[in-house]
C-alpha cells in the first residue's frame, strides 16, 4: 500500500501497564496495524506513561514483562511515539526514565495531532 | 455512512456493550450501514452462547444474534482476546465469528468512521 492511501491510524494509551488487559492488547493491535502498512503513530497519555517505564519487574506478580516489546516497535516501522508532557510531569518523570525515544508535547499540540487522524483508537 | 464498531468491554458489567448495539441499531434505522461490529479485550465475552440473564433482564448476547440476522452485521471476536478468556468457536452464540485483530484494523480502513466503545 502506497503512502496516499494509508490511513493514519492513532492508538492513545492512557493505562499503567499491569493493572489491566488494555496496554498489552493494544499493543497487539498496533503490531497488526503496522503489518496492514498504515500510518501509525502511539500516544501515551495519563497512567499510560508508565508503560514505557525502564526497569519494570513483574515476576512479583507473575505477570509478563511485554515492555521490551515497544523497543521492537521501529523494527516495524512505527517510529511515531508520542507523550504527553503534563502526564509525565504529574508523575515525577522525565524523557530519561523511558526505555525508547519518543516526542513530548504539550496537550494542545497532541489535541492538534488527534485532529489530523482518520482513525483514533484509545486503549 | 459506513460504520465501524470496537466493543472493548464485557456484558453486564460495563454499559459499553449496551451503548454499542444501541448505536447499530439507531444508525441502521437511519439507514447508515454497520460495516462490521470487533470485539476485543472483556468484550469478546459478548459473544459467548452460556450466557443466561435473569427473565426480566435484556439478553445482551441474543440482541447481538437477531442484530446479524436482521441486517447481516458482521460480528468478529477477536481469536487471542477470546482464547485467553475462554471463549471458542464451540461456545459462540450464533452470528459471531471468530477471526484476527486483522479485521479491526480492515474495518478501520475500510469504514468511514470507526466507533470505539469502551473504558
Amino acid at each position: 500500500m502506497t503512502e496516499g492511501t494509508a490511513k493514519k491510524f492513532m492508538f492513545v494509551n492512557r493505562t499503567a501497564p499491569y493493572g489491566t488487559a488494555y496496554a498489552l492488547e493494544s499493543l497487539e493491535v498496533v503490531l497488526i496495524s503496522a503489518a496492514f502498512d498504515q500510518d501509525v503513530s502511539l500516544v501515551f497519555i495519563d497512567d499510560g506513561v508508565f508503560q514505557l517505564k525502564k526497569g519494570q519487574q513483574t515476576k512479583g506478580i507473575e505477570t509478563k514483562n511485554f515492555s521490551p516489546t515497544y523497543r521492537a516497535l521501529e523494527g516495524y516501522d512505527v517510529e511515531k511515539l508520542y507523550v504527553d508532557q503534563e502526564s509525565l510531569v504529574a508523575r515525577g518523570l522525565t524523557e530519561a526514565d523511558l526505555i525508547v525515544d519518543v516526542t513530548v508535547l504539550p496537550s494542545r499540540e497532541l489535541g492538534a495531532l488527534m485532529d489530523e487522524q482518520d482513525v483514533v483508537l484509545s486503549f | 455512512m459506513k460504520f465501524g464498531i470496537l466493543v472493548n468491554e464485557g456484558p453486564y458489567q460495563h454499559q459499553a456493550s449496551d451503548s454499542a448495539y444501541l448505536f447499530c441499531k439507531a444508525a441502521l434505522a437511519k439507514g447508515h450501514e454497520i460495516h462490521r461490529v470487533f470485539f476485543y479485550h472483556d468484550g469478546v465475552n459478548n459473544s459467548t452462547r452460556l450466557t443466561e440473564p435473569p427473565q426480566d433482564d435484556r439478553n445482551i448476547v441474543s440482541r447481538w444474534t437477531k442484530l446479524a440476522e436482521a441486517h447481516g452485521v458482521d460480528l468478529v471476536v477477536c481469536v487471542a482476546a477470546a482464547l485467553r478468556r475462554g471463549i471458542r468457536e464451540e461456545n459462540l452464540a450464533p452470528g459471531f465469528r471468530i477471526s484476527g485483530l486483522g479485521q479491526l484494523v480492515e474495518s478501520g480502513i475500510e469504514a468511514d468512521r470507526l466507533v470505539v466503545f469502551g473504558d
